[in-house]
């Protein structure tokens, strides 16, 4: 039989043709999570140090110390009279403030750390003006390597929560509603084989994947330079075991519930404990010593480790060998359960 | 002839207690279209059902196309075509897509062009699901059940609730199968539905048949004659009723009374006599001819859409 007569490939197209006709499935399956690593990704973006405001009080002197000062472009300078000098520091909008005296005198808070900062910058641009000369030339080097940033850290996260997502809501969604609306119970009426009903819906999952990850992974190195440092092998494989541990958990969570209300209760019940602690937005690292080898066994959790140590650490096959285990491992056992116990009408 | 159906001592019970079905007997053959008749509740989907494979039957034996379903369930799917009571079909695929995909259920199909002009449904091939109307998408059903070229097709309540000239197209589309000589089971309270289509109807009530054979002979055996169905200003003596010329069946309700009669010019004369003795004023009469309608009420005291 031709590939295109047989049910499998009517199903499949079933399944792929209903995902990409509604629009609002596309934009949750996409926009959203592209959206959300452009606004995170700016939000959390590595800033060049900020200058420290620091205040030279009006008086005989205060020109030249001003002028020193505005020397080191680390600093911004204001000049304002004594009072208002005052009500600055107290209020926190200035490190610290210079009074040319005579004596010269530094008034600041040490227990701030913005304060100590602008004392030894204050310090050392008045000492320059007045002659000093360094004695060790200090060689200067940027560090802003890709890899360690936290958009670097939050890609793969998204990622794999939107398998995560898109898996169970794709998968066990769609099947509650034909069981709720009788659909089911028309297909087995037919000779269609049961086991191609829901192959097609791991085969509708992995093509999802090969649409998601160019996107995701496309958007973030276009605007971030986020590049995966390990084998791309690695990633892909992590990312197939992450979908079939999600469809899964889908096919599992809509084996017997009769009401798309009862799904999504059981949904989220799943899904919650992994938003939280499976190290989507923070490291898992967050929590105690004791909770993590449990958080490391949530599919969610294998699924970003894996992904981040690609991505991230250069990781190859043999890297991810623990995670693919961990998602392999629970990818077979719900599936086999799901088939086992679950109900066509 | 060969039984397409064969059905005997059938019983279902849903947990906890409901018995839906108690000790049901059926013989189909191949070619007839045959009707299952009656109220809600009477069992008839839970009996369609179970000969469609989709429950499992507490006690009894069926068989269906000569074949059963604990042995050869694949082989009779192969073989049937079925309507539920209700279908919904993937909103978002089009008409001519959903009917490729069941046509791949099938060792033997039917083209889904073909299939589509039989329903005359070649128009919508190309529109989704969610946007035909309630009779487009009840033609759609019927030619997900066509497309596997079955022998035997199961409708449950194929018209329930669609407009009279859905109603009219579906049974042309149960004709044209039917005149290839293949069998048709349908479940239907509509007795103008039955009448037109059905060769033979059994007649279900609490989970049994209690009248089974062809529908003029039903009508005639059960109720003959003439119905007259009376309202007048006061209950009437049942005696008075029973004295009316070539009456028979006669039955008092509060004001309402129904008779039947053999002879319509010599019946009514006698009544308005016996009516006008008792000084009772008649305030309306009906007369029709007897229908299925008229048997269930005969046979059950109720009517069928209780």
């Amino acid at each position: 039989m031709a590939l295109r007569d047989s049910p499998l490939w009517h199903l499949t197209m079933a399944r792929l043709r209903s995902w990409l006709r509604e629009p609002e499935v596309l934009f949750w399956s996409f926009g959203f999570p592209i959206l959300l690593t452009i606004a995170l990704g700016v939000a959390f973006r590595n800033r060049p140090p900020e200058a420290v405001t620091v205040l030279v009080e009006a008086g005989s002197g205060a020109e030249s110390v001003a002028k020193a000062l505005a020397n080191d472009k680390q600093l911004t300078v204001l000049t304002v009279d004594h009072r208002e000098a005052a009500r600055q520091l107290r209020a926190g909008l200035a490190a610290l403030s210079v009074d040319p005296g005579p004596p010269l005198t530094v008034r600041h808070d040490p227990t701030r750390p913005e304060a100590r900062l602008a004392k030894l910058l204050v310090d050392n641009a008045i000492e320059r003006s007045q002659g000093r000369r360094d004695v060790a030339a200090i060689a200067n080097q940027t560090v802003d390597e890709p890899g360690a940033r936290y958009v670097d850290f939050l890609v793969p996260g998204l990622i794999g929560m939107n398998l995560m997502q898109s898996g169970m809501w794709g998968v066990g969604y769609a099947i509650v509603e034909m069981r709720s609306k009788r659909l089911l119970r028309r297909m087995i009426a037919t000779p269609m084989r049961k086991s191609d009903f829901l192959l097609s819906f791991l085969i509708m999952r992995l093509v999802f994947l090969l649409v998601e990850l160019p996107v995701v992974l496309g958007t973030a190195r276009l605007l971030f330079d986020v590049r995966i440092q390990g084998s791309l092998v690695a990633f892909v494989a992590v990312a197939v075991a992450g979908a079939l541990a999600f469809v899964g958990l889908g096919l599992l969570v809509a084996s017997r519930a009769k009401t798309t209300q009862a799904a999504s209760g059981l949904m989220n019940l799943v899904q919650m404990p992994m938003f939280v602690g499976s190290g989507v937005f923070f490291s898992i690292k967050n929590f105690p010593e004791v909770a993590q080898p449990v958080l490391r066994l949530l599919p969610l959790t294998a699924l970003n480790d894996g992904l981040r140590a690609v991505q991230n650490e250069g990781a190859d096959l043999l890297g991810v060998l623990p995670q693919l285990a961990v998602l392999g491992g629970i990818g077979v056992v719900t599936l086999v359960l799901a088939v086992r116990i679950f109900r066509w009408d | 002839m060969d039984l397409a159906i064969d059905v005997e001592g059938l019983h279902k019970t849903w947990p906890p207690e409901v018995h839906a079905v108690r000790g049901l007997d059926l013989a189909v053959q191949s070619g007839e279209c045959f009707g299952l008749l009656g109220p809600n509740g009477a069992g008839k989907t839970t009996t369609i059902e179970i000969l469609e494979g989709l429950v499992t039957p507490s006690a009894g034996r069926v068989r269906v196309l000569g074949r059963d379903w604990a042995h050869d369930a694949d082989a009779i799917r192969q073989r049937i075509g079925i309507t539920l009571q209700h279908t919904y079909l993937s909103e978002r695929l089009t008409v001519a897509e959903i009917l490729a995909m069941f046509q791949s259920f099938y060792h033997s199909a039917r083209a889904v062009d073909e299939v589509l002009a039989q329903v005359s449904l070649h128009e919508k091939r190309d529109s989704w699901f969610d946007r035909l109307s309630g009779g487009q998408k009840q033609r759609v059903a019927v030619a997900c059940a066509l497309v596997g070229d079955p022998e035997l097709l199961f409708l449950d309540e194929p018209t329930t609730g669609l407009d009279p000239q859905s109603r009219r197209q579906l049974w042309d589309v149960i004709a044209d199968f039917k005149a290839r000589g293949r069998t048709v089971l349908l479940t239907t309270h509509y007795m103008d539905e039955a009448e037109r289509l059905c060769d033979r109807v059994a007649i279900v009530d609490h989970g049994q048949v209690i009248a089974l054979g062809r529908p003029r002979d039903l009508i005639a055996e059960h109720v003959g004659g003439i119905v007259l169905n009376l309202t007048t200003d006061q209950p009437v003596a049942i005696e008075r009723l029973q004295a009316v010329a070539t009456a028979s069946r006669t039955r008092v309700d509060g004001c309402q009374a129904h008779l039947t009669v053999e002879n319509l010019a010599a019946a009514v004369p006698s009544l308005l006599t016996e009516l006008g003795q008792a000084g009772i004023v008649l305030q309306e009469m009906q007369t029709h001819q007897p229908t299925l309608e008229d048997v269930f009420v005969t046979l059950t005291g109720r009517h069928l859409r209780d």
